[in-house]
This record gives C-alpha cells, sequence and structure tokens, in this order.
C-alpha cells in the first residue's frame, strides 16, 4: 500500500510538472508537442549532475543543483520551439515532433560519446547509472514509505503557477496572448515577448519533469529509450485538466495513480486476482483522456488561438 | 498555345527542392560537427563514411545492402504518404505511427495465428490501420476532437493492444513474434525474380515496387480525379467546401480511413518480408510512423519527392552502422535525420523569403525601366 502511494506521488509529481508546463505553452498561443523531448534533454542535464557531483555536498546542494541544472537544459532546448515557431512561424507540430527525436538522438549520442571516451571504448551503452546520490533525493520514513523532495518542488510549482496564471498582470497577459493576440497586442502587449515567456516556462517544467521521472524507481537510465511516453501522457493530463493548473494537479493524481497500478498492481491479492495485465493499466489514462475528449471538444476549453503563428499583420 | 516558360528559379517546385536541399546540408552539417566534438581525428571519415552508405562496400554485398535499403524504404515511403494524403485535406496525421502499429499487429496475428497467406495479411493490415484511421476521423467530425491530441492517444492505446496481442504469438524463449519462415512461409511476400538483382538478399519482395505504385496512385487521386479536388478543397477551406456542397464531414472522415489504409499497408510491407519480427515488449510507438512526417516534409509533400527522401532518409540510417563503433554511435544518423526534419519546419519561411527577394528585384528592375523610359 505505501509502495502504491509513493509511486502514485511520484509519478503524479512527473505528470504535474510537464502538464503544467504544457499548460504554459498552450496559454501563450503556442502548443507544445516536444514536452517529451524536453523531457529527455532536462533529465541528461539532471542525470550528469547526480553522476559527476560529489554525494559529499549533501542532499540540500545535490537536490538544488540537479533541479536548476534539469531546469537550465529543458529551457535551452525548448529555445528551439521558440525561435522556430514564433520567429520563424514554423508549423508547430512538426516543430514539436523532431525536437522529440532530436531529443532522443541527441541524448543517446552525448551519453555514448562520453560513456565511449570514458572506457576506452569498452563502455558502448548508453546508460548513466547515479546509484549513490540517488538516495540524496529521498527521505525514508518508518513505515517504508519514501518522500522524495521532488514531490514537494512539483507542490511548488503548481501553486506559484496558479498564482501566476490567475493572480498576476503577467498571467492575464499570457492568457489573452493565447485566446486573441491580435486584441492583446492592440493594447500594447508584446505577444512575442509572451510566447518566449510561455514556451521557456514549458521547458523549465518540462526539464524538471524529466530528471524527476528518471529518478522514480531506478538508478540508472538508458537514454536510447527516451523517456517512454511520459511526455504525451502529459499532454493527456493537461487536456483532462482543462488547461487550469488546479484540475491539472488533480488529473496528474488519477493518472499518476492509474499508471502507479500498472506497476505494482501484482502485490495486492485482489487486484492480481483480476488478471488484468499491466498494459490495461498503462493505456486507461490515454482511453480516459479520449473519452473526455470527445464529450467536451464541441465546447471546448482549449486557448482559442493555439497553434497558430502570430502575424502582425494579418487580420 | 504556348505556354510562357518560367524561370526555373520561380518554379515552385524547384523551390521546394532547393529547400529540402539545405535543409539536409544543414542536417548533416550539424552532424558533422557533433562528430567533429566528439573525436576530430576520424570525424571526416565518419561523416564520409555515413553519406557512402552500402556503396563503400564491394560488388556482390553493395546489391545485398542496396535491397536491405530499399526493403526498408517501402514502408518509410508508404507512411510518408499516410502523413501527406491527410495533410493536403489539412489535417496532421501524426496518428500514423499507431496506424502502422496496428497494421504491424493485424498483419503478424494473421500470419502466425490464422496461418493466412501473404496477401490476405496485407488486407488485414489495411483494414485495421483504416479502421483506427476512421476513429480519428469521426471524433474530429462527430465531436471536434483535434486529429493530433486524438492520433498521440490512439498510437499509445494501439501500442499496448499490439504488444498484449502479439505476445499470444511470441516466440517461447524470445520477447520477439515468431519467424514467419519458419512458422508459415506463405505469409512471405513473392519476389517474383526481384531477389537475383539484389545480390539474392532474401527480404527483398514486390513490397518495394507496391509503394511506389502506390507512390503514382496517390498523385493521381489527389491532382487527377474529382475525387481529390474535393479532398483539397475540403482541406484549403472547410466551409467553402460545404458551401460548394462537397459532403465535407465524409471526405475529413475518407481521407483519415485512407491514410490509415497507407500506414497500415506500410507495416505489412515491412513485417511481411521477414526482415525483422516484433518485439513484444517495447515500450515506445514505432518511429517509423514519425518518420514518415519527416519523409513527406523533405519530400515537399510531394509523392515522387517523399519516394526520393524515403530513400535517401534509410540511406542515411544505414550509413550510421559504418561509422567506427569504438570512438562513434550510429545513433548519430539519427541525429541528422532529426535535424533534417527540425529544418525542415522551416521551409515554409525560406521559400516566403526566396520569393520577397524575387519580387524586391522585380520591383527595383521594374523602377529602373521606367526611369529609363524617361528622356534623360
Amino acid at each position: 500500500m505505501t509502495l502504491l502511494l509513493q509511486y502514485t506521488l511520484i509519478f503524479a509529481s512527473v505528470l504535474l510538472l510537464v502538464a503544467l508546463g504544457g499548460c504554459f505553452a498552450e496559454r501563450s498561443g503556442v502548443i507544445n508537442i516536444g514536452l517529451e523531448g524536453i523531457m529527455v534533454i532536462g533529465a541528461l542535464g539532471g542525470a550528469l549532475v547526480l553522476k559527476f557531483l560529489p554525494v559529499s555536498v549533501g542532499p540540500f546542494v545535490m537536490v538544488l543543483t540537479t533541479t536548476l541544472v534539469s531546469a537550465l537544459f529543458g529551457l535551452l532546448f525548448s529555445l528551439l520551439l521558440a525561435v522556430a515557431a514564433i520567429n520563424f512561424k514554423a508549423d508547430q507540430t512538426i516543430t514539436g515532433t523532431a525536437m522529440n527525436m532530436l531529443a532522443t538522438a541527441g541524448a543517446t549520442v552525448a551519453v555514448k560519446a562520453m560513456n565511449t571516451a570514458a572506457s576506452g571504448g569498452n563502455d558502448v551503452s548508453s546508460d548513466i547509472a547515479y546509484p549513490y546520490a540517488k538516495d540524496l533525493l529521498v527521505v525514508r520514513t518508518g513505515s517504508g514509505f519514501e518522500f522524495n523532495w521532488f514531490m514537494l518542488i512539483a507542490v511548488i510549482c503548481l501553486v506559484v503557477a496558479y498564482i501566476a496564471l490567475y493572480k498576476t498582470r503577467f498571467g492575464l497577459r499570457l492568457r489573452a496572448c493565447g485566446e486573441h493576440p491580435q486584441a492583446a497586442d492592440s493594447v500594447g502587449i508584446n505577444v512575442y515577448k509572451m510566447r518566449y515567456a510561455g514556451v521557456l516556462i514549458s521547458g523549465i517544467l518540462g526539464g524538471l519533469g524529466g530528471i524527476v521521472y528518471i529518478t522514480a524507481g531506478v538508478s540508472v537510465w538508458k537514454f536510447e529509450n527516451g523517456v517512454a511516453g511520459f511526455g504525451f501522457l502529459a499532454l493527456a493530463v493537461m487536456i483532462f485538466g482543462a488547461w487550469h493548473p488546479l484540475k491539472i494537479g488533480l488529473a496528474s493524481l488519477l493518472f499518476g495513480f492509474l499508471r502507479a497500478l500498472g506497476n505494482v498492481y501484482s502485490g495486492f491479492p485482489l487486484l492480481a486476482a483480476l488478471e488484468i495485465p499491466s498494459f490495461v493499466y498503462n493505456m486507461m489514462p490515454y482511453i480516459i483522456s479520449l473519452v473526455v475528449l470527445a464529450f467536451t471538444s464541441k465546447k471546448s476549453r482549449a486557448p482559442k488561438a493555439e497553434g497558430i503563428p502570430y502575424d502582425k499583420g494579418s487580420r | 498555345m504556348k505556354q510562357e516558360k518560367i524561370p526555373l528559379i520561380r518554379r515552385d517546385g524547384f523551390q521546394t527542392m532547393l529547400a529540402s536541399l539545405a535543409c539536409i546540408l544543414g542536417g548533416l552539417l550539424v552532424g558533422y560537427i557533433a562528430l567533429l566534438i566528439i573525436e576530430p581525428s576520424g570525424a571526416s571519415k565518419a561523416i564520409v563514411d555515413i553519406m557512402r552508405s552500402f556503396l563503400r562496400y564491394p560488388g556482390k554485398l553493395k546489391a545485398k545492402y542496396f535491397g536491405q535499403t530499399l526493403v526498408r524504404t517501402a514502408p518509410l515511403l508508404m507512411c510518408a504518404l499516410s502523413v501527406l494524403f491527410a495533410y493536403k485535406v489539412g489535417m496532421f496525421n501524426i496518428g500514423a505511427a499507431g496506424q502502422y502499429c496496428a497494421g504491424t499487429c493485424a498483419a503478424l496475428y494473421a500470419a502466425l495465428a490464422w496461418n493466412w497467406p501473404w496477401y490476405l495479411c496485407i488486407l488485414a493490415a489495411i483494414v485495421a490501420g483504416a479502421l483506427l484511421g476512421a476513429v480519428a476521423g469521426v471524433l474530429k467530425t462527430a465531436c471536434n476532437v483535434n486529429v493530433v491530441i486524438s492520433g498521440i492517444m490512439l498510437n499509445w492505446i494501439t501500442l499496448y493492444v499490439t504488444n498484449m496481442i502479439l505476445t499470444g504469438v511470441k516466440s517461447p524463449n524470445s520477447p520477439y513474434t515468431k519467424s514467419l519462415q519458419g512458422t508459415n512461409p506463405k505469409a512471405l511476400m513473392p519476389d517474383l525474380g526481384l531477389a537475383s538483382l539484389f545480390g539474392n538478399e532474401k527480404s527483398v519482395s514486390i513490397a518495394i515496387p507496391l509503394a511506389i505504385l502506390l507512390a503514382v496512385l496517390v498523385w493521381v487521386v489527389l491532382n487527377k480525379t474529382k475525387f481529390g479536388y474535393e479532398l483539397r478543397a475540403t482541406g484549403n477551406n472547410y466551409n467553402a467546401a460545404k458551401y460548394c456542397g462537397m459532403r465535407e464531414n465524409r471526405n475529413i472522415i475518407l481521407t483519415m480511413v485512407i491514410a490509415g489504409a497507407l500506414a497500415g499497408m506500410g507495416a505489412a510491407l515491412l513485417y511481411l518480408t521477414g526482415i525483422e519480427d516484433w518485439e513484444t515488449t517495447i515500450s515506445s510507438v514505432p518511429a517509423m510512423g514519425f518518420n514518415g512526417i519527416a519523409v513527406a516534409f523533405l519530400g515537399g509533400l510531394h509523392p515522387i519527392g517523399s519516394i526520393l527522401s524515403a530513400f535517401f532518409i534509410q540511406y542515411i540510417t544505414a550509413g550510421g552502422g559504418n561509422v567506427d563503433l569504438q570512438v562513434y554511435c550510429s545513433q548519430i544518423s539519427s541525429l541528422i535525420s532529426s535535424l533534417i526534419i527540425y529544418l525542415c519546419a522551416f521551409v515554409a519561411f525560406f521559400k516566403l523569403f526566396l520569393q520577397n527577394r524575387i519580387r524586391l528585384s522585380d520591383e527595383k528592375k521594374a523602377k529602373q525601366e521606367a526611369k529609363g523610359g524617361q528622356a534623360q
């Protein structure tokens, strides 16, 4: 039971962070299909810190550095989307798809080159291992529950995201750019700047989500595998959460729970007796969001101008 | 009537080709820089080896590897056709990956569990892909669900279903499905003597000419038929098409059905050659569908251009295996092809830039002529 709770919370943290990222980008009017790729690059940055920063620095420095570096990696990678989609008015779906492919290929090449060089050609794997550093990220409680510092960070991000989007001038302007950029421009808001902000914030949160995901259960990550569709799952969370931070929080708990069930269901006599294979739990989130979409898309709450490049000259 | 000759640089097709070549050059350049960063001394040799792909092998081996590259080109081309067909009707078929997955599932299950012959297996794959396309189409027309979003969801659902179904026909001591060769050789596509052209490479089959034939067919349907005209009109302006009495919703569903069928068939064209088996524990949607997006855009969204770009992408991918694996890794070619598709996103901008330049120079010329006309 504690294991189920722990997995639910950590998967929910991942989904929450990445879905909030998607929310910021889409609220500003840019569809970010490349979240999966941003997660991979963020995970790469964080994994490098976990591998090379000595364990002796203590938990606080470790968590802080890992968080900052993954966020920075995610931010830099999301620039690829920002430049293409905002400055060059490129098709956002192609750009995002390309970024997903680019991230996995790039991370694999980088890690393999690093491993190959370090071992003189003996180790050509795309793995990064961080067995000791990972222990610094968690606090074990008496009942066997492992509290992960990233869970706290995810909750803080949720609160900050809600306040930023709904209680500040910045949030109002950002949302205006996603709904009606021409109107926003007419009252003096710089649409390009706002969209840059949206995409870069999604890069920060996506990168952060990446490192949380790869440290969730294991202490070695094979970068060839990317992040196994969690970026896309986060998109589902964002849609299920109707592009609203608090609803996204609830949605990520639900989807995180389903994902966790797929991992640990065999530990429950009742569920094990049902003999539902793990893939059913794994695909449940996608089916639920598809059904929800089918019922809600007629009156969609998606930002009106998402996916449409902003052109000052168009009417 | 004599048509006025348009200079090459002003032709849309030529501009697209120029843009695609620029993308390829850009991708190769960044790939080369990556190689330089990893290890400068062998980088030049490595990039040349990648670009020479199978051409660096002697005689018979060259023919054999050429054949294998073509075998992998056929399914990629089909996925690209699927993407470009839907794109011409205004939809981004990111679901091609899932439709391809469904095709794999149907073709391999029909072949391994029911011992169907190859042509029925292809049919099963087509139906499976088409059904999945239809789901996306109906969701779009009946419930207004964005095709990209429903496509992504369907991709993952299909992946998990495929893994479950194909686990039923996997070989007992590996995660891969049973080999067609050993279980049901009838399901392997015939080669009609083609294999002898490629150093008796066993996987060469009629899949290759079939895929090329379909590319031509897609071009004919889109450009030379009333049906294709209606589809393109629906894509260009949904409301105008509706106003003209075209059945816009039927057209959208039909488009997705055809796109799905093309991608599903692509899977059959790969797996029914026996070149590889499906891994039933795979945790991500097969890249073939996403690469199809790359190929379609690199080929300038033209069926014939897609033949060339599909071959090029597979050529480079095969070339990735040529690098010295003690120093570099074969994924460098995935890096190059993903960079190429990223750059493809800029094609529209590049063409606009080119057209603006041409217009500016025209205006300048016109101005000068006007000046020249005045008495001095």
